[in-house]
């Protein structure tokens, strides 16, 4: 079977909405503005960084977030934005090894850091056995949570690899599912993990 | 977001610099997150922000001369898990590991916790209140299930900071760099009662920044804890909260802090509680009596009631643990 992601899926039907409303000027117009358009009155700043072991250079505005950055300019939309105000987790991202809400963090103040996300997970195609376990574990339901739970479950097991049920609980406090999966995803942990 | 410029001065001396010329449209970044989401909200519209991020070397713990020196810009997380202090001020570490969320404590530092505006939901969803250039608290007729039972008015805004209290109740120095100098004052007098100036929660000017935290020697046989009760589980400002220290010699109580949370507009401190205590065995009968001596005084509002058995039963429960 052919495999097509959900944003693929969603991309393909709104361009197949775009022409039944037989506008494709619209499409054209968007594409002429890409994402990384900057504007120039605005503070920018040029900072290095590293994404997933790929360093960049870039010139960003300082209002951006970091999870700006990653979902608009640098497509990487694995991350997402829940809240956007430093209470729901979505936006877990690793800088230099330690998870923050990237929601409240700028671009600008990562210059010189190392920024791991969803994406640098999974290792030449093969998934991450926490991805796995909660694939397994059917530790997400909607999904909107889910790569924020998964950083966070990372992080916790970067610094214990072998945590207690509470020890998960208590590090992903700060990660909310709305679906409320959370027995799932801390048995997901628990099954890569956790001390039986 | 609304467009601003970041700076990062190389010390607090020239962040004090920047936050004297730019006045009111400078905003100061610690750890960003409360920063960010208050730029998100509109509270404040800043043209700068001067992040402290890049200045070094304000982030430890030291000892210096029989005092411990913490920098401000130490993240809650660090300070919730060093060891220096988990032994001799475990009411800090405590305060400071319940702060938030992990990623909150990764991110937040210490003056930025001691130093954050209220969280009353009036004033962060923009009611034209004291604490937005107002001149009313619609608490006081309005939605006051969290407000202050102590010290309210004519704002009724509670502190929201857990390491205040503590700080409070360890008797600590805070330092303060400004654009004209230094000064040092103790952690009781940084904070001031909304009867003083009801804009603000704390005596720093415009262009001051917290530094550093000096807390005296430990005590020998010194004790101390922070219990902190919340409506929910996990991650949320302090519904009623207390930090005790307690120098001991065996089971008798020699002398006492006890500061209270989540109940006044600033780290309550209850001196006739801690006059009960000192010189004394620590009883139940007597953590009692000093539960019902906490809430002396004590005036809530419509819908906060229930903060007046809830303190009593906390500070009560918090001296006996701690005592035994």
């Amino acid at each position: 079977m052919k495999k097509i992601s959900r944003r693929k899926f969603v991309e393909g039907t709104s361009a197949g909405i775009v022409a039944v409303a037989a506008i494709p000027a619209v499409e054209a117009q968007q594409k002429q503005t890409p994402a990384s358009a900057v504007n120039p009155s605005v503070p920018r700043t040029t900072i290095k960084l590293s994404v997933n072991g790929v360093d960049h250079r870039l010139e960003v505005e300082d209002r951006w977030t970091l999870v700006e950055l990653l979902r608009d300019h640098l497509e990487l939309t694995g991350t997402k934005i829940g809240c956007d105000r430093g209470e729901c987790g979505a936006c877990t991202v690793l800088v230099d090894g330690t998870p923050l809400y990237s929601c409240s963090q700028l671009a600008v103040w990562m210059n010189g850091c190392s920024i791991q996300t969803v994406e640098g997970l999974a290792k030449n195609g093969k998934l991450d056995p926490l991805q796995e376990a909660f694939i397994e574990h059917d530790a997400p339901q909607c999904g909107y949570c889910t790569s924020g739970q998964l950083m966070i479950a990372k992080a916790l097991l970067m610094k214990n690899a072998r945590p207690t049920r509470d020890e998960v609980r208590t590090a992903m406090t700060g990660n909310l599912c709305r679906c409320s999966n959370y027995n799932h995803y801390v048995e997901a942990v628990m099954a890569v993990g956790g001390k039986a | 977001m609304r467009s601003f410029s970041n700076i990062n001065p190389k010390d607090l001396k020239e962040a004090a610099g920047i936050l004297r010329q730019k006045g009111q449209t400078a905003t100061l970044v610690g750890g960003g997150s409360d920063a960010l989401g208050m730029v998100k909200e509109r509270l404040i519209t800043p043209d700068v922000l001067v992040s402290l991020k890049t200045i070094r070397g304000l982030d430890r713990v030291t000892e210096k001369g029989g005092e411990v020196v913490i920098g401000g810009l130490i993240t809650l997380d660090a300070l919730s898990r060093d060891p220096l202090i988990r032994k001799n001020y475990n009411v800090l570490a405590e305060a400071a590991g319940h702060v938030g969320t992990p990623q909150i404590r990764n991110a937040g530092t210490l003056a930025g916790n001691v130093c954050q505006r209220p969280w009353c939901w009036y004033y962060r969803n923009g009611f034209p209140c004291y604490k937005n250039g107002g001149n009313t608290c619609f608490s006081i007729t309005g939605e006051n299930e969290f407000h202050a039972i102590f010290g309210g008015g004519p704002s009724f805004i509670v502190h929201p900071s857990d390491t205040a209290v503590a700080l409070v109740a360890l008797d600590a120095k805070f330092r303060i760099v400004g654009a004209a100098g230094e000064r040092t004052i103790s952690a009781a007098d940084f904070f001031k009662l909304p009867a003083e100036n009801p804009a603000r929660e704390n005596v720093l000017a415009n262009d001051e920044v917290l530094a550093e935290i000096h807390l005296p020697a430990a005590k020998n046989a010194a004790r101390s804890t922070y219990h902190k009760e919340m409506d929910r589980e996990a991650w949320t400002h302090a519904v009623v909260s207390v930090a005790v220290v307690m120098e001991m010699d065996g089971q008798v109580c020699k002398s006492a802090r006890v500061v209270l949370g989540g109940v006044a507009p600033i780290p309550w401190r209850v001196p006739k509680v801690e006059a009960m205590l000192a010189g004394k065995r620590i009883t139940a009968e007597l953590a009692a009596q000093a539960g019902s001596a906490a809430v002396e005084g004590a005036r809530p509002l419509a819908k906060n009631q229930y903060k007046v058995p809830l303190t009593q039963a906390v500070v009560k429960q918090t001296i006996v643990t701690l005592g035994a």
